[in-house]
């Protein structure tokens, strides 16, 4: 399946088109996703997970979504109705929002604009304010406290993202993501900017499972404390948005980094070049394997306390940030990458 | 210089918690603890320690070890436990003597609790590993123990 799509004629028809076939094929990945979530935590823990619903559960998450719509939305009667209900909104569409400037082969991208990264930065950004939203509107002091956390987290970590993508901005030279891609033709990033990258990719992972307030970094929602966190008053299909956009995030923090590191629908050596629309399954594949890398985060450790997320981010993460920063610009200026 | 060894030691520790989970991850298949339940229950097999109901093991010839001593009627705290007892002649010996005519147990109001089956000094009753208990009619949980005709093991008593 390839679609060539080019926002060259300003058609409103495309756009509209565009749009619909980006929702419906995210929203059921989403639902995929959190079922792998379901099977990956399972085997972590020597269960087998859903195997119900269609061949090994397939169609688990499929049925849960369904049964989700179905359901009656409740709420608090003391919430700011506006706002509560504007919250799960904000979050899914800058979630979804944020998927368009990827590109998933070389012609499969929806919107290529000259500043991609910096976009993806600002609109990762925003959801936040609609958790912020969600957990101020609900009138429910877990929400609330799930909300705040969330802020704090969210804005420290948003410094690590940002400079580490920085860093390798550095290498690049712009921040359009086709462009990104087309420099690693001589190479992947993380192999050109050898050590640095590294450094870079290991603080990218870290931050980017905090921006996703994903365990260990899920103080927003920590369940044994917070009942479920800022979405605790939300149910039915403003819940299921907020749950999918969680995992929608993931994918987002997994398709920059593959971006970014490792080449995005570049195929390792070059080795299909000549067939172009396999791209899709190389961008896809790494991006996997990054969000296994996620998942294998989140059941390995335990929970961090508040005060170890912000040393964390503020005495660790932040200064080795600033030298990585110096370091790879030395290693520019000074011509010490590896092209291969 | 503890700032940069603190980095390399959370690093090292972050990676062996990694490593275990991930062993883990590669050997599920194999050991795969889960039970699937409805589909195995002609081969599910409940461990031993499983508390299930309170049973009466009897022999081939209809007999059974409990002696009517009443026990482990006082030892449950909530009263399961009913015996219905009686003086008989013993045909064999000739005198009279205490026998059961009933163990009654409500498996309804059991807590599982063991204290009869630790307060028997014959070890007339045990534990079973059935588990599947429900039925639709409450009286069908107060049962009898002891099998009708049964008689006590020769021997048991002296
Ligand atoms: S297990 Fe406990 S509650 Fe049940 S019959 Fe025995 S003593 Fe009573
Ligand atoms: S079951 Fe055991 S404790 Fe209870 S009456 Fe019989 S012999 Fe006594």
């Amino acid at each position: 399946m390839i679609l060539s799509i080019n926002i060259v004629e300003n058609d409103i028809f495309n756009m509209l088109l565009i749009a619909a076939i980006y929702l419906g094929i995210f929203s059921v990945a989403g639902l995929f996703l959190v079922l792998l979530e379901r099977k990956v935590a399972a085997w972590f823990q020597l269960r087998l997970g859903p195997n119900r619903v269609g061949p090994w559960g397939l169609l688990q998450t499929m049925a849960d979504a369904l049964k989700l719509v179905s359901k009656e939305l409740t709420g608090t009667i003391k919430a700011d109705k506006f706002l509560y209900n504007l919250a799960p909104y904000f979050v899914i569409i800058s979630s979804l929002m944020a998927l368009a400037v990827f590109p998933f082969t070389q012609e499969f991208q929806a919107f290529d604009i000259n500043i991609g990264i910096f976009f993806l930065i600002a609109i990762s950004s925003i959801g936040v304010i609609g958790i912020l939203l969600g957990g101020w509107a609900s009138n429910n002091k877990f929400a609330l406290i799930g909300a705040m956390r969330s802020g704090v987290q969210t804005i420290s970590y948003e410094l690590s993202v940002g400079l580490s993508l920085v860093t390798m901005v550095l290498l690049t030279g712009t921040l359009q993501l086709s462009e990104i891609i087309e420099v690693q033709k001589s190479g992947w990033l993380i192999v050109q900017g050898h050590i640095p990258a590294i450094i870079a990719f290991m603080i990218y992972m870290i931050a980017g499972t905090a921006e996703t307030n994903r365990a260990p970094f899920d103080m927003v929602e920590a369940e044994s404390e917070l009942g479920a966190g800022f979405h605790t008053e939300y149910s039915g299909m403003k819940f299921a948005y907020f749950f999918l956009a969680e995992f929608i995030n993931m994918f987002i923090i997994a398709a920059i980094g593959t971006t970014v590191f490792f080449g995005g629908w570049l195929s390792p050596f070059g080795i299909t070049e000549s067939i172009p629309w396999l791209g899709i399954f190389w961008f896809l594949g790494k991006t996997f394997a990054l969000v296994f890398l996620m998942m294998w985060f989140r059941w390995t450790f335990p929970r961090l306390r508040v005060d170890q997320l912000l040393t964390l981010e503020w005495k660790y993460l932040l200064p080795l940030n600033l030298l990585n920063i110096v370091l790879m610009a030395l290693i520019v200026w000074l011509g010490l990458t590896i092209q291969i | 210089m503890s700032y940069f060894g603190d980095i390399y030691k959370g690093i090292k520790t972050l990676l062996t918690g990694m490593s275990v989970t991930g062993k883990v991850f590669l050997n599920n298949k194999n050991n795969s603890i889960t039970q699937q339940y409805p589909d195995n229950r002609e081969t599910l097999k409940m461990f031993n320690r499983f508390r299930g109901e309170v049973v009466m093991p009897h022999n081939e010839k209809n007999e059974h070890t409990c002696t009517g001593c009443q026990k482990c009627e006082i030892a449950c705290p909530n009263g399961s436990i009913e015996i219905i007892w009686d003086r008989q002649i013993d045909p064999e010996s000739g005198k009279k003597k205490k026998m059961i005519d009933k163990h009654i147990y409500h498996l309804g109001m059991c807590t599982m609790c063991g204290l009869c089956i630790e307060a028997c000094p014959t070890d007339a009753i045990l534990w079973a590993q059935n588990y599947e208990n429900s039925v639709y009619d409450r009286t069908k949980l107060t049962k009898v123990l002891n099998q009708p005709g049964s008689k006590i093991m020769p021997g048991v008593e002296d």
